[in-house]
């Protein structure tokens, strides 16, 4: 792994025109994809993708954010930024994963749900809410990946998992890190001071337990060579499925509720006075 | 902490009737922040921080929320010690909250406990916005979920009165799985038969929004209390226009559908003693 770039540079990256994104990925890692539509309650949200796929001869429900490659692919797509039908859809093909014991792989692109009002006359935050928690007793296993950007709550919707990887330059935080200058400092233009404070990289994200494995880029990055980093994340995913699908179902929730339960920082004050 | 500095806490502009410094604190006024009227200080602090004009509850600290809800004496404090690390070795967070924990007399954004409603025992959680906004890090995320498993073990209900602008800055990840470790907590209290009742205070914002507290089972909300994911400011730049006065408040909340019931403060204690006898609690 190169180590020397910063959490800005890899940030850098992760912009990139022609970084791969799920749709270029997609015919590269499984061998069939039907997309299915819709949330049934209101609509069919264009930045979260999901359907059925087979990887390597195994059914499994695929969930993923879509980012565009082109401005009007992005305006299709919403930037990647889901309203609540999306999460909706999401839990929709989560719950039908469960039904028919398929394993659930969602990837995570986005910089974050989408702030505006009819997202908020939706339910965004009762949207996420349920996403999370319904996700952590789902009774299948469940591999989340983050792509590129994991974004707040918006990227967490997804990312209920039993494993959660991380590519080489991707990265999660608590928003992005212009969110982050813009809420602390009320000052956006100091994005980059943020995203090197912030720990954000997929190393930061092994050291504090959020996530347990770092998908290797090709050098220079993943838009260097497709068939490469899809092969990375085809070889993950196989060998993460076969291992989850071999375990007792109630040990999988059990341990998928303990690798969110131990993640925290606290101490007693009594123990400095 | 001084009251010049409860008020800004409690988001309300303090004036005086004249320009001199009289220290007669029967005359302060307060600004109420949704309709802009001129309360007295004294007169809103004896309707529990209610505006008389136009009914908007303000903000409560943990204390005064806990002696208007429950049994007096009755609220036994969980995990009152806990303190938050520096988990992403935030530059100044330490020293704030050293700072904090001094002026507030808070230890974090949360207090829990076990109480009394006329008699019923429950698990209850009090955000308190004068900490840090009642963000949630660490501590909130622990004691929260401990709050919750510690019913699931005793088959008790819990009642989560919510003020948070969200999750913590400052711890960063961390924080965000806050929202994961509560609520997976909340869903196997549920799935356990426990019943939760949210009251949803000013405000209940962000990362709060979008886990522990749009997941009860009764979500409740105080009359005019902001509710929402996103930001007011985050909204307006996105969409570039400005938002109509009752955007996210707890009317237009359930007018789409996201609040069961808006319920005045001084109707509270009844109400979540009637709805936790109509769940069969307090019938040993």
């Amino acid at each position: 792994m190169d180590e020397k770039k910063t959490a800005w540079e890899r940030l850098q990256l992760v912009h990139t025109k022609g970084r791969p994104t799920i749709r270029d990925y997609m015919p590269l890692i499984f061998s069939e994809f039907y997309e299915m539509h819709g949330d049934r309650l209101y609509g069919d949200d264009r930045a979260i993708i999901g359907g059925l796929a087979s990887l390597d001869g195994i059914p499994v429900t695929v969930i993923a954010q879509v980012k565009g490659r082109d401005i009007n692919e992005n305006k299709n797509c919403n930037f990647a930024m889901p309203h609540p039908e999306g999460y909706r859809k999401a839990l929709r093909l989560a719950k039908q994963a469960e039904k028919f014991h398929r394993p659930v792989i969602c990837f995570i692109d986005t910089p974050g749900a989408f702030c505006g009002i009819a997202a908020e006359e939706r339910g965004q935050g009762e949207a996420i809410a349920r996403n999370i928690a319904e996700f952590m007793t789902l009774r299948t296993p469940i591999i989340s990946i983050v792509l590129g950007e994991g974004g707040s709550g918006g990227a967490l919707a997804l990312g209920v998992c039993d494993e959660l990887a991380m590519l080489e330059n991707a990265q999660y935080s608590v928003v992005s890190p212009r969110g982050f200058a813009s809420i602390l400092w009320k000052d956006a233009a100091r994005e980059e001071e943020a995203c090197n404070i912030m720990k954000i990289t997929a190393e930061d994200m092994l050291r504090l337990g959020v996530a347990e494995t770092v998908i290797k880029e090709p050098l220079g990055g993943a838009h260097n060579d497709l068939d490469k980093i899809s092969e990375n994340i085809k070889e993950y995913l196989s060998l993460k499925i076969q291992e989850k699908l071999q375990k007792d179902i109630d040990e999988l929730l059990k341990e998928r509720y303990t690798k969110f339960r131990k993640i925290g920082e606290f101490t007693n004050l009594s123990d400095f006075e | 902490m001084g009251e010049g500095m409860l008020d800004s806490f409690f988001g309300v502009v303090k004036k005086r009737f004249n320009g001199n410094n009289s220290d007669d604190n029967n005359r302060e006024m307060v600004k109420c922040p949704r309709c802009q009227s001129l309360i007295l200080l004294k007169k809103y602090e004896e309707l529990h921080r209610v505006c008389p004009d136009c009914n908007y509850h303000g903000r409560l600290s943990s204390k005064e929320r806990i002696d208007i809800t429950f049994d007096e004496g009755s609220f036994q404090e969980l995990n009152a010690d806990m303190i938050s690390c520096n988990p992403i070795d935030f530059p100044e967070y330490s020293e704030k909250q050293e700072q904090l924990r001094k002026s507030t007399g808070l230890n974090d954004a949360v207090v829990t406990g076990t109480a009394m409603i006329k008699g019923i025992k429950t698990v209850a959680g009090i955000m308190d916005s004068r900490y840090m906004m009642g963000s949630m890090g660490s501590v909130v995320g622990e004691k929260i979920t401990r709050a919750f498993e510690y019913a699931t073990e005793n088959k008790l209900p819990v009642i989560l009165f919510t003020a948070s602008g969200g999750a913590r800055m400052q711890e960063g990840i961390v924080s965000l799985m806050q929202m994961a470790k509560t609520s997976g907590a909340v869903k196997r209290h549920s799935d356990a038969g426990g019943l939760y009742i949210t009251v949803l205070t000013d405000p209940t914002t962000g990362g709060v929004t979008a886990s522990f507290a749009s997941l009860g089972d009764i979500i409740i909300a105080e009359p005019k209390v902001l509710i929402g994911f996103a930001g007011r400011r985050v909204i307006e730049s996105t969409i570039r226009q400005r938002l109509p006065e009752d955007f996210q408040l707890a009317e237009f909340m359930q007018e789409h559908g996201f609040v069961d019931m808006i319920t005045d403060r001084k109707k509270m204690r009844s109400t979540l003693y009637h709805l936790l006898k109509i769940h069969g609690y307090g019938e040993d």
